[in-house]
């Protein structure tokens, strides 16, 4: 157990410097809701904690101009679901945010930590997906933005190179006739990892058929997956029941879960599939109301 | 490797204090600067033993970095008495004997009182999802819910 060098940069610039120059392991301390737990435990023994949260921009949840959002890395889940604007017209990225611990943990947990953590389960993270969120990168090269479907490669390992930390993330203006939503299966009903999650967005055109879709799976793999089969299986309809057994069955076969305490993967591929259906339903439901 | 020093306001006082990156704000609350109010039940951010706020949100101090606190403010269970003056809920949990061993009361109160601090008036839905993450294993939770439900009363002028 090595001793950790702390830092809190107030520039972009400098934290990308210092991780760079790290000369062992080095975190990103942007909630701290995971980095602590793993800190005193020793799953993890860094030589470098960098403090994201004294950078203005990891700090900031702004309605841009043209109604898309930007959210700061280290922006908390309580602060996002205080804000009327990011609730009404993302709720089921809100959700899933909201669904991260208790009031406690809400007062800390951030959306770059959930993703930067890759936690199979992040419950966060298949929201932010079927919203098109991406990931706003910085680096000692500059900076990139990518898909958050891009970000997290396997349990705790993400695409990010070294010096590399996630600054922010943009979502898209809400589309007219857009509707999202989140639903995860825990065995009780707070505070728990997700045995399955799901993240749909969708748009609805004038006749309310689906004209666009997305849907994403979390805790069914080693990331967060992105179903393809599964939009497929609903654009174009009006969520009948012939669209919505596809979807399941999309969902199903995308499935490749662990066996665990929480849930065999024979419960687990069913409840994808289940989630799926119920979260399209309450996305169409969300998109048809505004 | 050099201590971080750092400067911040506790319950209203500035405060200084030296810590290692390893010590959690709890750490430091209880070890270092004797305010051992704030509990360490879990220390993994699941029992709410150790709520304070920081900058005006409800934390757990076990998930706080010691070092994180540099200049912002925090406010303890030890800020919550006004004098000799009970806040109203530490009042009402005596009197209502909404505590047992009194591990999880200072962490509790802390929260109970962010939640009457912005809603006046909460639903036994409300006050159980936002005490959801403070842990007690003695009282099976009926009585701190009613306790704070009585004192959101009492604050509200309404005699009960």
């Amino acid at each position: 157990m090595q001793s950790v060098q702390f830092e809190a940069p107030g520039t972009v610039e400098e934290a990308c410097a210092l991780l760079a120059g790290a000369a062992g392991d080095a975190r990103i301390l942007a909630g701290g809701t995971d980095l602590l737990v793993q800190l005193r435990s020793h799953i993890i023994d860094p030589a470098l904690v960098v403090d994201i949260k004294r950078i203005e921009e990891t700090r900031t949840l702004a309605r841009n101009a043209d109604g898309s959002y930007t959210v700061g890395a280290a922006v908390a889940g309580a602060e996002a679901h205080e804000r009327g604007d990011i609730v009404a017209d993302w709720p089921g990225v809100i959700e899933a945010w909201d669904l991260i611990g208790s009031t406690q943990i809400q007062g800390r947990a951030s959306l770059g930590g959930n993703l930067g953590n890759a936690s199979p389960a992040a419950d966060s993270v298949p929201a932010m997906i079927a919203a098109g969120m991406t990931a706003n990168i910085a680096g000692p090269g500059g900076r990139r933005s990518i898909p958050v479907e891009e970000v997290a490669t396997g349990p705790g390992r993400t695409s990010l190179a070294k010096g590399e930390f996630i600054v922010s993330f943009g979502l898209p203006a809400r589309p007219e006739g857009g509707g999202d939503a989140y639903l995860r299966l825990i065995p009780r009903t707070e505070m728990d990892i997700a045995v399955v999650g799901c993240g749909v967005a969708l748009v609805l055109d004038g006749d309310g058929k689906v004209a666009s879709a997305k849907v994403s799976l979390g805790a069914v793999a080693p990331t967060a997956l992105v179903v393809g089969d599964a939009a497929s299986a609903i654009v174009g309809t009006g969520l009948d029941d012939g669209a919505m057994a596809a979807l399941d069955a999309a969902c199903q076969a995308a499935c490749s879960p662990i066996d665990d305490k929480r849930g065999t993967v024979e419960y687990r591929t069913k409840v994808a599939g289940v989630l799926a259906r119920r979260a399209a339903k309450i996305a169409a439901e969300r998109a048809g109301s505004r | 490797m050099a201590k971080h020093h750092v400067s911040t306001t506790i319950n209203g006082e500035p405060v200084e204090y030296l810590c290692s990156t390893r010590q959690t704000l709890l750490d430091v609350l209880r070890d270092e600067l004797n305010l051992t109010g704030s509990k360490e039940g879990c220390a993994s951010g699941d029992c709410g033993a150790c709520s304070v706020m920081l900058d005006g949100r409800l934390v757990c101090a076990c998930l706080v970095m010691g070092a994180e606190a540099e200049g912002r403010a925090v406010e303890t269970i030890e800020g919550m008495a006004e004098g000799d003056s009970l806040h109203p809920l530490q009042r009402i949990f005596l009197e209502d004997a909404a505590l047992q061993c009194g591990i999880c009361t200072p962490g509790f109160l802390v929260a109970a009182k962010a939640l009457l601090d912005r809603n006046d008036n909460p639903t036994e839905t409300e006050i159980r999802y936002w005490l959801a993450g403070n842990l007690c294993r003695c009282t099976g939770y009926d009585k701190i819910v009613r306790a704070v439900q009585r004192t959101a009363a009492e604050m509200r002028g309404e005699a009960r």
